[in-house]
């Protein structure tokens, strides 16, 4: 499904992603975790283009990306994202903010994208906020439009940059909730997060990345139990 | 006291028409100076080099010279060239000279819209200009609302020194009228009070719309 060969990128004179190599397979839920800094949210964000590497290869769908020679707003149309600092449009009601995208890229009619957002909406439980504005909403609930709003281009591969980062403690089940029933329904996803209970019950696969590099990656149960790095170790023991 | 009531009973025919002029000025000055405001905004926060440049320069040249010289400039220099009505030297002047002003409160109040805003719009599989036209704008717009205000009311004051040029507005009227009848301050005082009730009026229906526009959202 995504496929990264000898990914590099940096800004200035810093490497921030250093020869990585990742591949998620189809309704894989993979799991990066890392300190601040050590390139997960920029890798997330290179396989949907918003930043654009240095080296590399970025496969999506058994198809190698140039950015020089696509039409980079197609390949988004399939890879939604969902960020830390929600990013709703704040002129426009939550129904209008999902159903944004699948009018004016997609071309759907408006009642067609109306059902659909009112769908989406009450599948994560804000059907009755569908005419309010997102400054009306508690931080839990604009994550949870923005889940719904990523959700209505019907994307193949979700991204989640640190979901829950700016959330109230309260208010991150109530996000994780949504994000789990995704995983069940066999997203394909690729979630940075520091929640490590939902990289334990979720993930497929945890990836620890530190300076640029990923260090080491594996299954939950056993990545936990015995991680193999020592770097893996001291940042598992600073956050458990 | 009497004269100046004498004079703004007894001239304002004279004047209210010369209002008008003033008015028809400002806002066809002001309509196509905020058209090329938004063009030279959207270079200066181009990439292009070229575009970014030429934006500077326009920019830079306006904000670096007195209105009345480039009213002048306009007026004498690009007769010679092409023949410009009284009205549209002038309104074409003011338009240049608010257009560089207007970008850079465009420019600013742009910039100022979280950057978020147009990755959110771009992971959607929006295109740059789909962003900028129905996400970035309309925020942008309404912020800068206080900042379009200020401006438009010096423009629309700024507007009397195409006298200087032989319109015959409010200010040029004013002129003609002190020179017949002796009466400079008296008749300079009654155009102030005319251009501060345009200004006054001006300013209700500016507070109207912003009430209007902040019925909605602040915030994301």
């Amino acid at each position: 499904m995504i496929e990264i060969k000898n990914l590099n990128k940096s800004f200035g004179s810093h490497k921030v992603l250093k020869a990585i190599d990742l591949t998620v397979k189809e309704k894989e839920v993979v799991v990066i975790i890392g300190a601040s800094g050590s390139g997960k949210s920029t890798l997330l964000r290179c396989i949907n283009f918003l930043e654009l590497y240095d080296q590399g290869e970025i496969h999506l769908q058994g198809q190698n990306i140039e950015p020089a020679k696509t039409n980079l707003n197609k390949i988004r149309e399939e890879v939604g994202m969902v960020f830390q600092h929600f990013n709703l449009f704040p002129h426009k009601t939550v129904l209008e903010n999902v159903m944004e995208a699948p009018i004016h890229v997609k071309g759907l009619d408006k009642a067609e994208a109306k059902k659909k957002a009112l769908a989406l909406l009450e599948k994560v439980g804000l059907k009755e906020k569908s005419a309010v504005y997102p400054d009306m909403l508690s931080g839990g609930q604009k994550q949870r439009v923005a889940i719904a709003r990523a959700l209505a281009m019907e994307p193949r591969i979700m991204l989640f940059d640190e979901p829950t980062s700016a959330l109230d403690p309260e208010l991150v089940g109530e996000v994780l909730q949504v994000m789990k029933q995704l995983a069940n329904e066999g997203m394909t996803m690729v979630v940075v997060t520091h929640e490590m209970g939902f990289a334990r019950e979720v993930a497929d696969r945890v990836v620890f990345m530190c300076d640029g590099n990923i260090l080491e990656e594996g299954h939950p149960a056993e990545f936990f139990k015995n991680p193999k790095h020592e770097k893996t170790k001291q940042f598992l023991s600073c956050i458990l | 006291m009497r004269t100046i009531l004498d004079i703004l009973l007894s001239n304002y025919e004279v004047f209210l028409k010369a209002a008008g002029v003033t008015l028809k000025l400002t806002v066809t000055s002001l309509l196509i100076g905020s058209v090329i405001g938004l063009v030279f905004s959207f270079f200066r926060i181009s990439s292009n080099k070229l575009m970014n440049g030429a934006a500077k320069i326009y920019i830079g040249l306006i904000r670096g010279t007195p209105l009345i010289v480039q009213i002048a400039i306009l007026y004498f220099g690009m007769a010679s060239i092409i023949t410009f009505s009284q009205f549209w030297a002038g309104a074409l002047a003011l338009a240049i000279h608010n257009g560089a002003y207007l970008a850079e409160i465009f420019r600013g109040s742009i910039q100022s819209i979280d950057q978020g805003q147009m990755e959110a719009g771009r992971s959607l599989g929006m295109s740059y200009s789909m962003t900028m036209r129905r996400i970035i704008l309309p925020q942008a717009f309404k912020r800068a609302i206080p900042s379009l205000g200020n401006q438009f009311i010096i423009g629309l004051k700024d507007s009397s020194l195409v006298a200087y040029v032989g319109m015959t507005e409010l200010w040029g009227s004013a002129l003609s009228e002190a020179a017949s009848n002796y009466r400079q301050l008296e008749t300079y005082m009654v155009v102030g009070l005319y251009y501060l009730a345009m200004v006054i009026i001006f300013s209700y229906l500016l507070s109207l719309l912003e009430k209007r526009l902040n019925v909605s959202v602040r915030r994301s």
